[in-house]
This record gives structure tokens, C-alpha cells and sequence, in this order.
């Protein structure tokens, strides 16, 4: 009669409550200045926000996501909260934990968002972290905040940008990070290969000048040589396989997506094309995810270099490229991308399954060279 | 301590979970801290179990609701006594249900 649920039965929705940051980070995707007035009239009021947390609710949904910009900069942050809460979503917060307040800390104690917070962290010295967020107080802000959730027991992790300012502080903060409980021992994930800007504005130009190349970002990747290549074999034996002209291979609009801060729904954060892109003014979230994204699911690649070569690829689950990096880069859905093929070979020559001078999409015999990847023993 | 779960008791949701039917299973959600055995924990309730939890509505005593259950699934009223009892104890335990009165 009473029996404890394996997991939460489905659903995942992305909430954008805002582009706006209090941080200014040289290499963000989505950044708006935290008095954009006039991004912030366009946003969602409260009670829209309410709507769709209620539809979400009612579709199944059992996790959402609070993301930005800073989701905290919005006045109403505590209201909607308490409101997905009651609704009985879980709230995962990205948030970069510089507005976290000791009255905000207790409300999380009380009502626990129930998903574990993810908190970036930019560096672990004032004068590297501030090179990265451009906004003096930030690093003693961020600190402070993430003491509090320490404080208050609130689950947290935390996740790294690495940056030419701070990519020399891993060691640092990878011991830091070991004693956040809720790390689980678990190193943290980091992003390296910066997407540019989402909404395709001027500012591409300096992400481009910061991201990490193919070879820095192999260095980090490889830090711990067995580890990783123990990592590979594994990922490899099971997701390596091109996807012919299928543009979709994530699980993006499947059951979720992304509401942007000023009401389109997309099948992920980052996809911000216009032929992929519901507007909830006029219809619902059940109409895009029944009717909508399923049509976009189906999109197929045109793009004649992508035809010829992503299409054949088998390093397809080393490889980054998908329409919301093809949008973000070049404003299209198939182009495909020079730096995510450049970041996929490297790490395939590494590995050994790509020789100097090959291109992937050539190689005949790639099943063997995963198998010989499997094999292989690693040194002591 | 926890009280002891009686026939002659009004019990009633608490107001710190949800219950919500999701794909065809009858889930309870905590809201706030300290409720259900782990912080995170999802709770899904049977058929009967939600039949059970419908009526708990803080108006009617438990030995109502069992006659109400005895009448509506056409079952001994004993049997429905002792489910109705068991599952009460257990939602109580969880803070999941509230004791609101006698009647």
C-alpha cells in the first residue's frame, strides 16, 4: 500500500527567469548587464511564470530548473520558488551564489529545493575570479554564499570555468572542492570550450579569444592519463557511431526544454534558432512538446560539408556539434564547427583511434580501433 | 513521541507535502525539511492507498472513513480498519498526515 517511488516519474523543464547578471564574465554565452532595463521590462511577470510552472506540473514535470543569467537577481526569486516548490517541482538553482543571503539561506533550509544547487565557481583567488566575472566584491560575494550554504546544509555543488586568468588554480580548487560534501569525492566538472553567444551578438569575439584550444583543453582532459583513457574505453565501446543526417541526437525537446526569460520555449538552453523556437504567447508547453519539438526532432542536416563529413563521423559522441552550437557559431543548424572538430580529433589522436593526418569520417575501420582501444592495458 | 493512531481521530494532509498524480501513480512530495525518511524522498501510494488518502480530508474520524471505504469497495469493514490504521501510522511517522481533532 505504501512504497517508496524509484525515481520521479518524469519531466524536466529549463526556466531562463532572466538574461541579466550581476557578474559581467568574459565568457558567458548569455550575460545581459543586471540594469538592462530594457531586457528586463520584456521579461516574464511573475504570474506568467506561475502559469507555466502550474502547466508544467500538470504535464508530469518533476524538475525545474532555475537558470539565467543570475536567477537570483530577480526580485520575485523567492516567490516563484516557494511557488515551483508547492507546486511539488524540484528546483535545481545555476546560480553563481553571490546573492545568496542569510534570509534566502533559511528559506532553502526550510524548503529544500530538493535538487542540489550548482554553483560556479570563476577562481579561487580574488584577482584571478575577478578577471573572469569583471565586477569588484564578487569573489568575497560568491564565498560568502557558498558559506552559507555550508552553513545551512543546503546540498550544493560546485562547477568550474577554466580560463586563461585561472586554468593554473585546477589543483586548488579540485582540493577545495573534495570537502563539499556533496561532492561525493567526485572531482568538479568544468567548461573549457565556451559556446559563444546565444543570442549571436558582438561579444562572440572575445569568448573566442578566452575558450581553451583543442590541445590546452586535451592537457586538462588528460591530466590523469589512466583515469581518463579508463573513462574512454568505456564511452567509446558504447557512443561512438556517426548519425548520418539526423540533426538531433541529444535528448533535447524529448520530454523537455528550455523556457527563455522572455517566453519561448525551446528544446534546449542554448537553441535559440528561430525555426526551432515556440512561442508560449501563442500556445502552450503541451502543444510544443506534443506537436511542436517532434517536428523539430525530425529536422534533417542539408549543409553540404556536414553531409560529407559529420554525417560519416563515427566521433560523433566525442564530438560536441549539434544545432544549438551550429546556431550559436554560425547561425545555422548544420554548419559544421572547425573548433568542436578540432577539440574531437585531438582527443581521438590521443586515444589512438584517429592517426596524424587522418580525418574521422574517413576511417573504414573505426570499430576495430574502439575494439583496440577496449583492450588495451593500462600502465601501472 | 508519536501519538498513538486511533479510530475516533480526524486526521489530514500535511501542509508541508503535495500529492500529485503523475503517469497514473499517486506520488507524495515533501515540501519542506524533516519530512519522509530522507530529505528527497518521493512517496507513491496504491491504488488503495490513495483511495485511503482522498479521505483522510480532516472532516471525518478514521472508524467514518473505514465505513465509508467498507461501503464504497465492499469490503469487511475489520480489514479495512486494520489497512486504514497501518497506512495512518505510517503517513503520521512521515509527517506526512496530521492529527487535526476528534470526532
Amino acid at each position: 500500500m505504501f512504497r517508496k517511488s524509484l525515481k520521479p516519474a518524469l519531466g524536466w523543464l529549463d526556466l531562463e527567469l532572466t538574461e541579466r547578471c550581476n557578474n559581467n564574465c568574459i565568457h558567458c554565452c548569455i550575460n545581459l548587464p543586471k540594469d538592462d532595463l530594457a531586457a528586463k521590462k520584456r521579461e516574464l511577470s511573475t504570474d506568467r511564470i506561475k502559469e507555466i510552472l502550474k502547466e508544467a506540473a500538470l504535464l508530469g514535470c518533476m524538475t525545474v530548473r532555475f537558470t539565467g543569467g543570475e536567477p537570483l537577481l530577480r526580485e520575485d526569486f523567492t516567490e516563484l520558488y516557494l511557488f515551483a516548490r508547492r507546486s511539488g517541482l524540484k528546483v535545481m538553482i545555476f546560480t553563481n551564489a553571490t546573492l545568496i543571503t542569510p534570509e534566502l539561506a533559511q528559506i532553502f533550509a526550510h524548503t529544500p529545493p530538493f535538487e542540489k544547487m550548482e554553483v560556479t565557481v570563476y577562481g579561487m583567488k580574488e584577482k584571478s575570479y575577478e578577471a573572469v566575472t569583471g565586477v569588484k566584491g564578487s569573489f568575497i560575494a560568491a564565498f560568502r554564499g557558498i558559506d552559507l550554504l555550508r552553513k545551512h546544509k543546503i546540498p550544493f555543488v560546485v562547477k568550474g570555468a577554466l580560463l586563461p586568468n585561472n586554468k593554473d588554480e585546477i589543483d586548488e580548487f579540485e582540493a577545495w572542492a573534495k570537502n563539499i560534501p556533496w561532492m561525493d569525492g567526485q572531482p568538479p566538472s568544468y567548461s573549457m570550450f565556451f559556446d559563444l553567444r546565444c543570442r549571436r551578438d558582438a561579444k562572440s569575439q572575445q569568448i573566442k579569444k578566452v575558450r581553451l584550444s583543442a590541445e590546452e583543453g586535451l592537457q586538462v582532459l588528460t591530466r590523469k592519463k589512466n583515469k581518463y583513457i579508463k573513462g574512454m574505453q568505456e564511452f567509446c565501446s558504447k557512443f561512438m557511431r556517426s548519425s548520418g543526417d539526423n540533426l538531433f541526437s541529444c535528448g533535447s525537446g524529448n520530454s523537455s526544454g528550455c523556457v527563455d526569460a522572455y517566453g519561448f520555449f525551446q528544446p534546449c538552453m542554448m537553441l535559440r534558432h528561430p525555426q526551432t523556437v515556440y512561442d508560449l504567447k501563442k500556445g502552450s508547453l503541451e502543444d510544443a512538446v506534443t506537436n511542436f519539438f517532434p517536428k523539430v526532432r525530425k529536422l534533417k542536416a542539408q549543409n553540404k560539408d556536414y553531409l560529407e563529413r559529420c554525417a560519416h563521423c563515427f566521433l560523433k559522441g566525442l564530438c560536441e556539434q549539434c544545432p544549438a552550437k551550429s546556431w550559436s557559431e554560425y547561425g545555422t543548424l548544420d554548419t559544421p564547427i572547425e573548433y568542436l572538430c578540432e577539440i574531437a580529433h585531438a582527443q581521438a589522436r590521443f586515444l589512438g583511434l584517429v592517426r596524424e593526418n587522418e580525418v574521422a569520417w574517413e576511417v573504414e575501420n573505426w570499430k576495430e580501433r574502439i575494439d583496440e582501444l577496449s583492450a588495451k592495458k593500462l600502465e601501472e | 513521541m508519536e501519538a498513538k493512531v486511533s479510530l475516533e481521530k480526524i486526521y489530514a494532509p500535511s501542509q508541508d507535502v503535495v500529492a500529485r498524480q503523475v503517469q497514473g501513480e499517486f506520488i507524495i512530495i515533501p515540501i519542506t525539511s524533516g519530512i519522509g525518511d530522507l530529505e528527497d524522498e518521493i512517496f507513491t501510494l496504491n491504488e488503495t492507498g490513495r483511495a485511503i488518502w482522498d479521505r483522510l480530508d480532516g472532516k471525518k474520524n478514521l472508524k467514518q472513513v473505514a465505513k465509508d471505504l467498507s461501503t464504497d469497495f465492499d469490503a469487511e469493514s475489520d480489514a479495512i480498519e486494520k489497512d486504514l490504521l497501518g497506512l495512518t501510522q505510517e503517513l503520521i511517522k512521515r509527517k506526512m498526515l496530521v492529527e487535526v481533532g476528534r470526532g
